[in-house]
């Protein structure tokens, strides 16, 4: 809801608030038998208070890689964090001590996955789960902490939240098990939450109940929300800034308005082209040629070029480098091709 | 019974401009529930519950609804890949519940199935060339040179080239392994074709080549499709008419523009607003309709209307009394007691 007007009243909105997060330079590979698969190159981004950031790109773009080095959460090895800083409230996430990062987690930044139950404890009810994090972060006793998880279970939407409190994840269906979810991720109110695909496991129906309910959390509780999809609706209803990856990159970045009615970077639009619309009557699809690019090889041009109509030999031999477009500095794209002007960009 | 209360014996379609390919009447499937060490039936999954509609010959039949609704089962019972409860399935007039599968296989040609995971469908010791000339060989398709010929061409028509004949499944895409599955399933000239979330498990960017692919190779071997899936907005592109099912019955099916311009039954009109579009100014002045609570377990499911748990509008009649599946416009029908 917000994204519309924060683009219509560009000046005063948190467009322009400090950041909480400044990424710059993020490089994560991982060594596989097969290779070193560059899953994440030179990524930069920053993450303003509270906004609503969206993350949308096809599976292997990198999506899941780059929020997950941010907190350390990838397998090491394989995986390997090869350059970069992560500004957080001014810690530097990549290089602070293990003890440090992990008051982070879960404490100042929470983190929400596309699978519920590979992140519950299956053994533990979901009160003792819920209440963990809550005493952990906030030294709150046994008694304080119960009554603050069955007030997040009842936030997040769960009826009876009391007598829910001693269920088990399996005793959940996916919905509720999401909501749960939410109510971890919030139970030591983080200035920052990260959620991974949150909704792409669950029925349209039961995905428009949890993004009304985080809707809604946000107005109460004013959080920055990092939102990872493949969805370009869910982003469209959702999110205040946009940011389009490829082959382990930032391709894209802007206002979702913006985004949507200009998008510039030539994969942002043939993905626009590509996906129908349920409120209009069908054209064609045009779709993209070709296959996302493999990871396993550096890459020494832009990685869109196989499939690109506007490819030139620059895009061949040069990595295209995310750049302003306008004039707020507030529209990004990483391409060498000016697609409005319909020539070389200087 | 609820079940035989409302007993649907439906009309043919009144709008029917093409002749009905496949007719359903009244098709269930049930699955035993089997519990204890003596295995014991404790109840049934009513996964399809007394369903009837007709495919017409050329036509695209979108079906849709929420995961475990049953589209999948009615696919899988239609091409009697799993046995029907009960009920009537007629192929161009003829009953197929009830043949042997010796019988089943004289049609088998003309009836084909695409899969949703291209991944699991595919045997992964098989050459291209041999899955796609598997079925070939069953139904005595000329001989090795013309089935190799046929092969090539297929491989064309899919848009893969014959040099990937020889390869093996892993070394292909998602999207690639897909237009593989749809090589096979079109080798045998088939005329009917129940397409099982073919996309579903495709990046969005491919998602449009594998839809143009189906659209094309239906007018150019004019195919009649029954096209189960849970995107409504694809759905919206490609079919002509459109069923909706939840907990095993259906509830709605129309003309595919009279499904998403005025949808008559509760739960299309829920599901179609709750579908995100990808335009910010549309997001923003869209009115949703949040339904309450989970899908109820079609083992149990709700008595009278299996919707009324979750319906904005049930009334007192809805918990008891199942709704009649009925004709509420030319081409339009619908299963609610307040339409
Ligand atoms: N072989 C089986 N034995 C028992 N129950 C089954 C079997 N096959 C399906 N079911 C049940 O029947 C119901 C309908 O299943 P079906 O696979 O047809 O759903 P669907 O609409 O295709 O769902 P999805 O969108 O998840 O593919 C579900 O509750 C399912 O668990
Ligand atoms: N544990 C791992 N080992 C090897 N490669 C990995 C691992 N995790 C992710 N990758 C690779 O990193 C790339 C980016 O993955 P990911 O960030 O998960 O993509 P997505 O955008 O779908 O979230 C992919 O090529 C993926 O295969
Ligand atoms: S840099 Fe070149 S290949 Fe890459 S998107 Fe732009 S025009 Fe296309
Ligand atoms: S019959 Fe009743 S419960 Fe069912 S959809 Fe209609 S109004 Fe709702
Ligand atoms: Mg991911
Ligand atoms: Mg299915």
């Amino acid at each position: 809801m917000r994204g519309f007007w924060v683009t219509v009243a560009l000046e005063e909105s948190p467009l322009s608030a400090e950041a909480v997060l400044d990424v710059s330079g993020l490089t994560t590979r991982f060594s596989t038998p097969d290779g070193v698969v560059h899953a994440v190159n030179d990524v930069s981004f920053e993450l303003r208070a509270g906004e609503f950031l969206g993350v949308v790109g096809e599976s292997g773009s990198g999506k899941s890689v780059t929020m997950m080095s941010l907190l350390k959460l990838i397998p090491m090895p394989p995986g390997h964090i090869d350059a970069g800083v992560a500004d957080f409230g001014g810690d530097d996430l990549l290089s602070i001590d293990a003890a440090a990062l992990r008051t982070i987690r879960g404490g100042q930044i929470g983190f929400i996955f596309q699978d519920p139950m590979t992140s519950l404890n299956p053994v533990l009810t979901i009160g003792k789960q819920l209440c963990e994090p809550v005493m952990l972060h906030t030294g709150a006793d046994r008694k304080a902490a119960k009554a603050r998880a069955i007030e997040l279970l009842d936030l997040v939407g769960i009826p009876d939240a009391a007598q829910r409190f001693k269920n088990y994840p399996h005793e959940l269906s996916g919905g509720m098990r999401q909501r749960v979810m939410i109510a971890m991720a919030l139970a030591c109110e983080p200035k920052v939450i990260i959620a991974d695909e949150p909704t792409t496991a669950l029925d349209v129906t039961i995905q428009a109940q949890i993004i009304d309910l985080v809707k809604d959390l946000r107005e109460k509780l004013n959080t920055a929300v990092i939102w990872i999809t493949h969805d370009l609706g869910v982003v469209a209803g959702l999110a205040d800034r946009v940011i389009v990856m490829y082959g382990g990159r930032i391709v894209e970045q802007s206002p979702v308005a913006e985004l949507y009615a200009r998008p510039e970077h030539p994969y942002t639009q043939g993905l626009l082209n590509s996906v129908p619309r349920i409120d209009q009557k069908g054209g064609e699809l045009t779709s993209i040629p070709g296959q996302p690019p493999s990871l396993l090889a550096e890459p020494t041009g832009c990685s869109f070029a196989p499939r690109c109509p506007h490819a030139f030999d620059r895009c061949l031999t040069e990595i295209p480098q995310l750049a302003a477009i306008d004039a707020a500095g507030e529209h990004l794209s990483a391409c060498f091709w000016d697609t409005v002007e319909g020539r070389e960009r200087t | 019974m609820t079940e035989t209360m409302n007993a649907p014996t439906p009309a043919p379609d009144g709008a029917s401009t093409g002749a009905p390919i496949l007719e359903v009447t009244d098709l269930k499937k049930h699955f035993p529930i089997m519990k204890g060490l003596v295995r014991r039936k404790v109840g049934d999954v009513r996964a399809v519950d007394g369903i009837s509609f007709q495919i017409r010959k050329g036509e695209t039949l979108g079906l849709v609804g929420e995961s475990g609704c049953g589209k999948s089962t009615t696919g899988r019972v239609i091409l009697q890949l799993d046995r029907a409860t009960e009920g009537s399935v007629k192929y161009e007039g003829e009953e197929l519940v009830g043949k042997s599968t010796s019988q089943m296989r004289g049609l088998r040609p003309n009836m084909q199935m695409v899969f949703q995971d291209p991944h699991a469908s595919l045997n992964p010791r098989m050459t291209v060339a041999s899955i796609i000339e598997e079925p070939l060989i069953e139904h005595r398709f000329g001989d090795r040179a013309e089935r190799l010929a046929w092969i090539e061409e297929l491989l064309g028509l899919v848009g893969l080239s014959p040099t990937h004949a020889n390869r093996y499944p892993h070394e292909f895409s998602g999207g690639q392994r897909q237009r593989i599955g749809i090589a096979r399933a079109i080798a045998l000239n088939p005329d009917f074709v129940v397409c099982d979330e073919p996309i579903a498990a495709l990046d969005v960017s491919i998602q449009a080549q594998v839809v143009n692919l189906l659209e094309r190779l239906q007018d150019e071997l004019s195919l009649t499709y029954l096209f189960i899936s849970h995107d409504l907005s694809m759905v919206r592109h490609l079919a002509d008419r459109v069923a909706v099912m939840y907990l095993g019955r259906m509830v709605e099916l129309a003309p595919v523009d009279a499904l998403y311009e005025s949808p008559q039954h509760p739960y299309t009109q829920a599901l179609h607003s709750a579908v995100p579009v990808p335009n910010p100014i549309v997001e923003f002045g869209r009115e949703r309709i949040i339904l309450k609570g989970d899908i109820p377990s079609p083992a149990n499911p709700p008595s009278g209307c299996s919707f009324h748990t979750r319906c904005p509008i049930a009334t007192a009649e809805c918990a008891e009394r199942v709704p009649e599946w009925r004709e509420t416009n030319p081409g339009h029908w619908v299963a609610c007691h307040l339409v």
